[in-house]
């Protein structure tokens, strides 16, 4: 059985290709990464697997089940939990308040809601912030809740679009702590990132993507040296063998 | 500790009808206590979920006119619309909800408005049923006005209640989530689709049984009192905005204020300007009285813009800034 695959995925927004008949599977226990220049698709596959967008054709399958063009809700009652590039912090709320929500995604009870919730700002590394309101933090701190807030929904799939983004050499490598952690404790990754020190370091494989189609797919390694990829990244006259 | 200065505050209310006898300032308690449950229910569908209504007016006079026919039509007692107020006023509510939340942010508002004149008008027009704008007429039940003010009480305090208790709950934090950003909280795994219906309905029953009440109490309804925009659903934004939105004690607040300042008005300034009038003889400021009373819609234009630019975050929101400003001992 596979854990998760989206096979053929296409998204057209009028009369542009944003995503052109993309497949790949991802294996229980692995961080995978997708990466691609600017525009090539990347929080679309996101916004289609996550339901915000519709696929125009194509089929998302988790754990043997399709789940192309359910409720966004629903996806994440079913375990898969994204973040946002653009972070969306519940401004008003504290960051307590913000996890407690998400908690309530997998409890019945207030005293319930706030025990996963303490325990997952512990595991996040953000308890000491949680009195404070969530509009009131940093870019890194909101990133990191963005994350925070995903975990208390339980996810078997975590989603994570571009968490590094923004942040600073110490908080990248925090950053880049936290997802380890995240896997350690038995949690399935798909990372979209753009910083190259990130994805390289944590992912397992990669799969790369480049106006909407894919251009490769392997170890990082094999991804780095890709002829396709360096034209993608760097243009042709760098993708000399 | 946050509970005394609100036991002290029923107390007080508990007390009031017996020591104060005025049949005047007894009326308008009732008034206040009214305002404090259509406040609610506005602020837990606008304040709290962030869906703003223009249009509670369709709640309100759908319960009142529930009351009204249940004696006049069937000739069961009114006071039944107190429950079946509530439960038309979801009746409208749910198919309304239904529709338009799947519009965001001003288009919802703009459809909360036209459900409040669609509603008015059925009202005028179904002369059948509603005898349009002949309107209702009902025998009161009680001479005295300190029973009404009991039930108006009891119904404000378990509104209040009610949305202390639904705020800390897993609705509260759904509906928190939904007003700051919907998206997230799909992604949360909120259903914001349903739980916006689930505030919108709570707030339906709470306003059609503030409804029914009024119908009970004033004993005659015609759809341009129930279903008025600005006396009760720009009201109910009032009362809100004032004293707070998304604030527990806000609407309790609001609702004293907004009594305050209609009567205020309606009074042409408690009085003020017949007070002249008699005194200079003059014809001018008499009819200038006339006008003032009947200016109280500007009245609040004008009530809305200072707070809005003073106290964004109303009486209650903003009590701390409040406390400050006028401490003399300012640090």
């Amino acid at each position: 059985m596979s854990f998760f695959e989206v096979q053929h995925l296409v998204k057209y927004f009028g009369g542009l290709a944003a995503v052109n008949d993309v497949s790949f599977e991802v294996k229980q226990g692995e961080i995978f990464g997708l990466i691609g220049p600017n525009g090539s698709g990347k929080t679309t596959m996101f916004n289609m697997i996550s339901s915000y967008h519709h696929p125009t054709s194509g089929g998302v399958f988790f754990k043997d089940r399709e789940i192309t063009g359910l409720k966004t809700y629903k996806i994440c009652h079913l375990g898969v939990a994204r973040t946002f590039q653009v972070v969306k912090p519940l401004g008003r709320m504290t960051v307590e308040d913000n996890v407690i929500a998400a908690a309530f995604s997998r409890v019945k009870s207030k005293h319930q809601a706030r025990d996963v919730a303490l325990e997952i700002l512990d595991f996040c590394g953000l308890a000491h912030r949680k009195d404070v309101l969530a509009k009131s933090l940093s870019i890194g701190e909101r990133k990191r809740l963005e994350i925070t807030r995903a975990m208390a929904t339980r996810p078997q799939l975590l989603l994570l679009d571009e968490t590094a983004a923004g942040l600073n050499p110490a908080e990248v490598d925090q950053a880049i702590e936290l997802i380890k952690k995240i896997r350690e404790n038995g949690t399935t990754i798909i990372i979209v990132e753009h910083i190259m020190k990130v994805i390289m370091t944590i992912s397992d494989r990669i799969h790369a993507i480049n106006f909407g189609q894919t251009i490769a797919e392997g170890n990082p390694q094999e991804v780095a040296n890709n002829k396709k990829v360096i034209e993608a990244y760097l243009g042709e006259e760098y993708a000399q063998d | 500790m946050r509970k005394v200065p609100a036991l002290i505050l029923l107390a007080v209310l508990l007390a009031f009808p017996l020591v104060v006898r005025d049949h005047y300032y007894q009326h308008l308690m009732i008034l206040v206590l009214m305002w404090v449950v259509i406040g609610s229910g506005w602020n837990i569908i606008a304040g709290y979920t962030g869906q703003v209504s223009f249009g509670d007016a369709a709640f309100f006079g759908t319960g009142a006119y529930t009351a009204g026919l249940f004696a006049s039509k069937l000739g069961i007692s009114p006071w039944w619309g107190m429950v079946f107020g509530g439960v038309t006023a979801m009746a409208v509510a749910f198919p309304f909800g239904w529709i338009t939340f799947r519009l965001r942010g001003a288009y919802f508002a703009l459809a909360t408005l036209a459900l409040n004149e669609v509603m008015r008008h059925v009202a005028t027009i179904w002369e059948s049923l509603t005898d349009g704008m002949v309107g209702i007429l009902i025998i009161q039940t009680f001479v005295s006005k300190v029973p009404y003010y009991y039930i108006a009480l009891g119904l404000a305090v378990v509104s209040v209640l009610s949305i202390q208790i639904i705020m800390g709950s897993r609705w509260g934090y759904y509906f928190l989530s939904i007003r700051e950003d919907q998206d997230a909280a799909e992604s949360l795994g909120v259903d914001t689709h349903y739980y916006k219906m689930v505030s919108l309905n709570v707030a339906a029953f709470l306003t059609g049984m503030a409804g029914a009440l009024f119908m009970n109490y004033m004993g005659f309804i015609d759809p341009e009192v129930v279903f008025s925009l600005h006396d009760i659903s720009i009201m109910a934004i009032l009362v809100g905005i004032v004293g707070g939105v998304g604030t527990i004690y806000g609407p309790v607040v609001g609702a004293f204020v907004m009594v305050a300042v209609h009567e205020f008005f309606r009074t042409g300034f408690f009085g003020f300007f017949k007070g002249l009038a008699a005194i200079t003889g003059s014809d001018a400021i008499n009819v200038f009285a006339r006008y003032v009373s009947q200016a109280h819609v500007l009245g609040f234009g004008i009530l809305v813009v200072l707070v809005i630019l003073l106290l964004p975050n109303g009486i209650v929101g903003d009590w701390n800034k409040i406390v400050s400003k006028l401490s003399p001992f300012k640090k």
